[in-house]
């Protein structure tokens, strides 16, 4: 069998040392009317069968490596050095488990450490933890660590320009708690609109910077109403662009979360992805999840464990801060690798790219007839185009005819925001690829069959 | 010797709590037997100044390494101090629990329910019983 | 401070101007970025890729992992993790696919996730299946939402506790508060089991308000419950639910279908049974399952079949669905997918002998409990599951070691400790799981090397107490990390 690497001399071995004749006999405390059921599973196959099979079913799908992608909302395509990939491949990272025995871990503690560090210093604040499943799980245990916070106050509100799923998740998290979300139910609020919201039973003011829809809103005024009220200021945000904009902690908020997949992590069809959480000093006794801290060892030596463990799930139990458990430790991994090998300038270079190239798309498609292109405030990355057809038909004439993956239905989500797409430009698309999203936009009447050239 | 103190002038509580009083004022702390099965104390989480208590309710709470503890009080009142030298040192909890170690005081107007706490020979007593 | 170190942080070898992978300049024409939405200064690593290279090269040298040696962490499932899966899971066709792509143009990957549905499903006995979930915690989360919700929908608001065993893991009691319930935790018999009386006692005392109950099949002690059988009933008559904590599915795959026990819900956990990588603490994939009665609450949208083949040469069309009365969405996007396509592989390689990666676990695991059992206090002397637990202390003839001191001294040899204090009715317990990829061989070297611990705790017990020896680093000061807490590098001035 593939991966047990018994003989039978072993096993007539081991079963003679138990004192047993049959592997049978080491299950007789299972209740026997239901032991060893049949399984419908396929017969079983080598490696060389299963990769042929999942190697032939991923071409059903239609990927990046192919196609110019212009969708984003939350997943991004991105560069990453190849070493990332790489190194990420080396086993001694990837086979190990949670870093409980810091001895043999350090390798994992302190890349830990440095993301932490990176993070916070990418967003501004003061500490972070060590990852969450994604964004949006991590804005869900903020709510938590917020209502830790701000005992007595249950209401919670949430910016219309949060990621709709993320504020899903949310929801989902807290059905059973008494805490009451506003803000977003209509999906128009402005952030003056939320300013009006927060009142002194406010525990927390959630905002998207960039929001959902790429753009760049000034923070200073809802800050100063949430401080005002004494209610915490979280913010979702993104770590590429906050390499050159003003970071959210600038702002003064308490806490940030996002999504790291951007940082070297692939689209993999929406995982496994990297949920990052930073905070100020004063609150990281009510973070969830796993922190590294540094220290010494017996003799003198710098080293990494993890701490203030009693807050975690495996010690305090009914009382954790949270049931989580893992961490995205792989992810965050790859993320510090994807960092350092960018360094400062890379960072910096990347954001300016998303900059630029959203720009230059966004110009030349507001140029054109029958589109616009809402330009009411500064944006980066992600822009909203108002299209002459709805989104779906746009996207379907892209696909098929120039082999473009167009940009988000918006009308999914906000019912008043029909033919509106929202559309992401990277550093990964070239001149040539805009310049076709341009004329394949350009040519959405037009009956027109033309070769699709694929990248490959 | 006991393996652990538990001086007189002190009530004792099964969870481990002290208990002094000083006219309506009565202070409180961990036992060193608390201390003892905690170990390397590193964080002390208080209640604020003022806040009002029944008994059975949370005056914050204790952790070490590897665990971590809620401090009930079985006094009702109304927070009067807290040992605020403990948030930078609070291995004085281990190395002193009945002096330096007290963690908050609290201004009563009901002394009774400390009559049903324990004294020292009993909580001493009742220390060794659960070795 | 001690400048003593293993390896510096990567931003003690930044150099101001150095520059590390180079991206392209912009090829269209550029636009001003107004000064007014800069930032001021990133404080970021600047180094050469060479150096970022062997820095985590480096920094990899200092863990312990599968690939290099025997990894018995009970309750963790330490199977080898295989290559292929790897490989795999990098294709173009999933890794650059982006999730809210059209389905037109994602069959390959909705087909993927039906077939490990359907699968998941057949092992486990249960038709209805979510594998959004992120992590086992996460599938717990998802499984006593559902129960909570489906008193809820039956009009049934009372219903808000849930009884969880003092053996089980701390999600379990975690889970229970996170959901907004309240735990009732039920005491073990000297067996190791659920205390059936206690557990009777606690369904007649609550049997208004009982939502349901957590349990981990095989325990935590690695045993079988005897009465499992009665527990679920008990349960079931008081109008509970019952949950499975798929921990330990590595003792059960094939063995028995939590579903023909009468389990109402349960999750896996992909990285542990079906062999995805703990990629040192993940990540994972909880997928959860559950019978027709909590179908309509699960986590969602889940791949369905919106259009059947129309023949036999013809594929299906695969699409999402949301369950009629979801819990709702748990994460964004559809779940860990590139955990997903490993444990597909995994799957597709062992198929209908999936079951004897269960019948080996278990037999490693006792090969290596009957070598150890007269050397090391068993606390539970019976057959045991893919794990067992020992008591890592001699109070006799070796006071003063613990099991820690054990634990600390296996490294020395090369070999990554067993779980230690857990489970938590266990004094020094030592958590050993061998699991089925390990040969006789590492596990008779790991019996002669615990034997000679045990030998060492007696002859020799401060190089037990003072292990381990040969370690990056040793023993740590966790008071100082967390009494003077440093979770970040400082900024470092220049020189």
């Amino acid at each position: 069998m593939s991966y047990i690497p018994h003989t039978d001399a072993d096993r007539e071995a081991m079963l003679k040392a138990i004192g047993v004749d049959s592997i049978e006999a080491l299950f007789d405390a299972v209740p026997e009317t239901h032991r060893f059921p049949k399984l419908d599973l396929p017969t079983p196959r080598s490696e060389l069968e299963v990769s042929t099979e999942l190697e032939a079913l991923s071409m059903f799908n239609i990927s990046a490596k192919e196609y110019a992608v212009f969708l984003g909302a939350g997943a991004y395509n991105h560069f990453s050095p190849a070493a990332v990939n790489q190194l990420l491949l080396r086993s001694e990272f990837y086979t190990a488990y949670t870093p409980y025995q810091p001895e043999v871990s350090q390798g994992t503690l302190q890349a830990i450490f440095e993301f932490q560090t990176m993070i916070s210093r990418l967003v501004g604040m003061e500490a972070a933890n060590a990852s969450h499943y994604d964004g949006a799980t991590a804005l869900a245990e903020a709510v938590t660590m917020a209502g830790a916070i701000q005992r007595g106050r249950n209401k919670v509100v949430l910016s219309p320009g949060i990621h709709p799923q993320y504020r899903e998740v949310v929801r989902t998290y807290h059905q059973n708690r008494p805490i009451k979300f506003s803000g977003d139910r209509g999906g128009k609020a402005t952030l003056l609109d939320l300013i009006d919201m927060i009142d002194d039973n406010t525990m927390m003011v959630v905002v998207q910077y960039p929001n959902f829809f790429g753009q760049i809103e000034d923070l200073t005024e809802i800050a100063k109403a949430a401080q005002s009220h004494k209610a915490l200021l979280c913010v979702v945000t993104d770590p590429v662009a906050c390499a050159i904009l003003k970071p959210p902690g600038a702002f003064g908020a308490d806490i940030v979360v996002g999504e790291g997949q951007s940082l070297g992590i692939p689209m993999s069809f929406g995982g496994p992805y990297l949920g990052f959480f930073a905070t100020l000093e004063k609150h990281v006794r009510k973070i969830a999840g796993r922190v590294i801290g540094e220290t010494l060892d017996i003799d003198g030596k710098r080293a990494y464990t993890m701490t203030l463990r009693p807050r975690e799930q495996d010690i305090r139990r009914e009382k954790a801060t949270s049931n989580i458990c893992t961490n995205q430790g792989l992810m965050s991994l790859a993320a510090c690798m994807h960092m350092s090998f960018l360094g400062k300038q890379g960072m910096q270079r990347v954001a300016e790219l998303c900059w630029h190239k959203s720009h230059y798309a966004a110009d030349e498609i507001d140029k054109l007839e029958g589109y616009s292109v809402d330009k009411g405030q500064p944006f980066i990355k992600e822009f909203v185009v108002t299209c002459p057809k709805p989104v779906a038909e746009t996207n379907e004439h892209l696909l098929h005819h120039y082999g473009i993956i167009g940009g988000y239905d918006l009308s999914q989500d906000y019912p008043d925001r029909q033919n509106q797409m929202l559309l992401c430009v990277t550093e990964m698309n070239t001149r040539e690829e805009i310049d076709m999203l341009v004329e394949a936009l350009r040519t959405v009447n037009e009956e027109k069959h033309i070769h699709v050239e694929l990248k490959a | 010797m006991a393996k652990w103190k538990s001086p007189s002038g002190y009530k004792y509580s099964k969870s481990d709590e002290w208990y002094k009083v000083d006219g309506d004022l009565v202070m409180m702390g961990i036992t060193d037997y608390a201390q003892d099965q905690l170990s390397d104390i590193v964080y002390v989480e208080f209640p604020d100044v003022g806040t009002k208590l029944d008994a059975g309710d949370s005056v914050g709470s204790i952790e070490s390494v590897k665990a971590a503890s809620d401090v009930y009080t079985a006094i009702g009142g109304e927070v009067a101090r807290i040992n605020s030298s403990l948030e930078d040192s609070p291995e004085q909890i281990n190395e002193d629990p009945y002096e330096a170690g007290w963690l908050v005081e609290i201004k009563v107007s009901d002394l009774s329910p400390l009559d049903d706490l324990m004294d020292s020979d009993a909580y001493a007593a009742y220390c060794e019983s659960r070795q | 401070m001690s400048n003593s170190r293993l390896e510096p942080l990567i931003f003690e070898i930044s150099r101001p101007g150095r520059q590390g992978v180079r991206m392209p300049a912009p090829d269209v024409p550029t636009t001003e970025i107004p000064a007014t939405l800069r930032r001021d200064n990133l404080d970021f690593p600047e180094v050469a890729e060479i150096d970022v290279v062997r820095h985590f090269v480096r920094l990899s040298q200092l863990n312990h992992g599968i690939d290099i040696g025997f990894y018995p962490l009970g309750s963790c499932t330490m199977k080898y993790n295989p290559k292929v899966n790897e490989a795999v899971a990098r294709l173009p066709g999933y890794a650059a696919v982006h999730p809210l792509q059209g389905e037109g143009t994602t069959q390959g990957a909705l087909a993927l996730m039906y077939m490990l549905q359907t699968w998941l499903g057949e092992v486990a006995g249960f038709e209805h299946v979510s594998i959004q979930p992120a992590a086992g915690a996460h599938g717990e989360f998802a499984g006593i939402l559902m129960i909570r919700k489906y008193h809820l929908d039956r009009g049934d608001e009372k219903r808000t506790k849930i009884l969880v065993p003092d053996s089980a893991h701390g999600t379990n009691p975690a889970t229970t508060s996170m959901a907004g319930l309240e735990v009732i935790e039920l005491p073990s018999d000297e067996k190791g089991d659920v205390d059936l009386d206690a557990l009777r006692k606690a369904c007649e005392e609550h049997k208004d308000t009982i939502a349901g109950m957590m349990i981990t099949v095989p325990s935590t002690l690695g045993v079988f419950e005897e009465h499992i059988l009665e527990i679920v009933e008990a349960v079931h008559n008081v109008g509970g639910l019952m949950y499975m904590d798929g921990a330990n599915l590595n003792a059960v795959m094939g063995v028995i279908k939590p579903a023909e026990l009468g389990f109402d819900v349960m999750h896996y956990n992909l990285h542990k049974t079906f062999s995805t990588p703990h990629g040192g603490g993940g990540p994972g994939s909880g997928p959860v399952l559950c019978n027709e009665k909590l179908a309509p609450f699960l986590p969602g949208p889940i791949v369905a079949i919106v259009e059947e083949a129309v023949d036999e040469d013809d594929a299906p069309l695969y699409g999402w669905e949301m369950p009629e009365k979801s819990i709702g969405r748990l994460k964004a996007f559809h779940g860990n997918f590139g955990m997903h396509v490993r444990a597909y592989a995994y799957i597709a390689t062992y198929g209908t002998d999936l079951a004897e990666v269960t019948r080996y676990a278990v037999l490693n695991a006792n090969y290596v409990r009957v070598k150890l059992k007269d050397h090391y206090h068993a606390p539970f002397d019976r057959m045991c599951g893919h794990e067992f637990v020992l008591e890592g202390h001699w109070p006799e003839k070796a006071p003063g070691i613990h099991a820690l001191d054990i634990s600390k001294r296996l490294m020395d040899y090369g070999i990554h400790p067993p779980t230690n204090y857990f489970p938590l009715i266990v004094p020094e317990a030592l958590l050993i799981e061998p699991t089925e990829t390990e040969s006789k061989e590492t596990l008779d070297e790991f019996v002669e090397i615990m034997l000679k611990i045990a030998e060492e705790a007696q002859t020799n017990p401060d190089l037990l107490h003072d292990a381990p020896h040969t370690t990056p680093v040793r023993r740590v000061d966790e008071v100082k990390a967390a009494k003077e807490l440093v979770l970040c590098c400082r900024p470092i001035l220049p020189e």
